[in-house]
């Protein structure tokens, strides 16, 4: 014989309902370093508000926040700040990278940036842009609610399956060439213009 | 323009003076350097100093040395400006510092030690400025490759399971 339920009462999974408070509500913290975080900021003000997906609360202590939004390129010298950042932030937590240089480094392929936050942190989502608009970043935002929704579990089991980094390898093929580039030149104080036959001796560059 | 042939009649040897629309400069050995400032701050009333900083001549047509160290003096009373410069090779890079001279020079010596690696002797407290402590190349030397030697890559990859 069938119980019915009483009124307000309906039956659900535990792993549901988690989902469905954390989902709705996604505390970011804005590792904002350029662009992207106008663009963040424009996200979170009056006429795209992030607020109406329950995730306005912008607090500037990792240890308060469950959403890392890193927004903008990541200096070789931040980066330790933000694996730091990342570690304190408590269980569940998730990465969003937002914009070309936070994603791959952009245009700064440089010493001093780091080439995609992904490397280093585990990132869930990628936002192309550059910047993105606040509209990329509310459907980024909606996709991590829906990613959420699909495979959080109540104890987080589902990050501990993620024990390899998903992100390219920090050391790339590409420095076997530049420290070819590294070798020391000779006649250092004379004048050599490029040749069109060392070129093509060299062959295209794969930049 | 401000008359220096005084200071040119006192440090004899090479020092040549030019100017290029309203910039007046002066290209000064590197062994007098430093009197050439103090007389500059002393009598000329060379108050600040605006800016030092270095460029890498390697590979520049017509060029004899390897950097070019500048200096810019502003006088704040006249309003008058000087840039001073000089030049130091490879293999050990050294000038005078003129911290003494102008407290200003202390950041910006720094700064031009970071990026050329030029030693200046004297300097109160020469670190790195702008990189990370661990950094040992010069990479505003042109002989540096702009995508580095593989210092973006010295970091720990931290994966979901463990953080």
């Amino acid at each position: 014989m069938a119980v019915g339920l009483p009124e307000n009462v309906f039956l659900t999974q535990l792993d549901a309902a988690a989902n469905w408070a954390r989902s709705n509500s996604l505390w970011p913290m804005p590792f904002a370093t350029a662009c992207c975080g106008i663009e963040l900021m424009a996200t979170a003000a009056s006429r795209h508000d992030i607020a109406r997906f329950g995730a306005e609360v912008m607090r500037f202590s990792p240890r308060q926040c469950d959403l890392l939004i890193v927004a903008g390129r990541v200096a070789m010298k931040m980066l330790p700040v933000l694996q730091r950042i990342w570690l304190q932030m408590p269980e569940p937590k998730w990465c969003i990278s937002m914009g070309a240089c936070a994603c791959t480094g952009g245009v700064f392929d440089t010493y001093a940036v780091v080439q995609g936050c992904d490397r280093f942190i585990p990132v869930d989502l990628y936002v192309p842009g550059c910047p993105p608009r606040p509209e990329q970043l509310l459907a980024a935002l909606i996709e991590m609610q829906s990613k959420i929704k699909q495979t959080g579990t109540l104890m987080g089991g589902e990050f501990d399956r993620r024990t390899t980094s998903t992100g390219p390898a920090p050391f790339d093929l590409d420095e076997l060439r530049r420290s070819r580039e590294m070798q020391p030149l000779v006649n250092l104080e004379i004048y050599t213009p490029p040749s069109l036959e060392d070129a093509v001796k060299a062959g295209p560059r794969r930049d | 323009m401000i008359d220096l042939t005084q200071l040119k009649s006192r440090f004899s040897d090479n020092i040549t003076e030019s100017t290029f629309r309203d910039n007046h400069r002066l290209v000064v050995p590197a062994h007098t350097l430093y009197p050439v400032l103090d007389c500059l701050k002393g009598e000329y009333g060379f108050d600040t100093l605006m800016e030092v900083t270095a460029v890498d001549y390697l590979e520049y047509e017509g060029a004899t040395d390897r950097f070019g160290v500048v200096y810019v003096l502003l006088n704040t009373t006249s309003g008058e400006r000087l840039i001073v410069k000089t030049f130091v090779n490879l293999p050990a890079p050294q000038l005078p510092s003129a911290y003494p001279l102008w407290k200003s020079a202390d950041w910006l010596e720094r700064e031009v030690y970071d990026m050329f690696g030029i030693v200046f002797t004297g300097h109160p407290d020469l670190r790195r400025i702008l990189l990370p402590a661990e950094f040992t190349a010069f990479p505003l030397r042109k002989d540096y490759p702009l995508k580095g030697i593989g210092e973006r890559h010295n970091f720990p990859v931290i994966t979901r399971a463990e953080s």
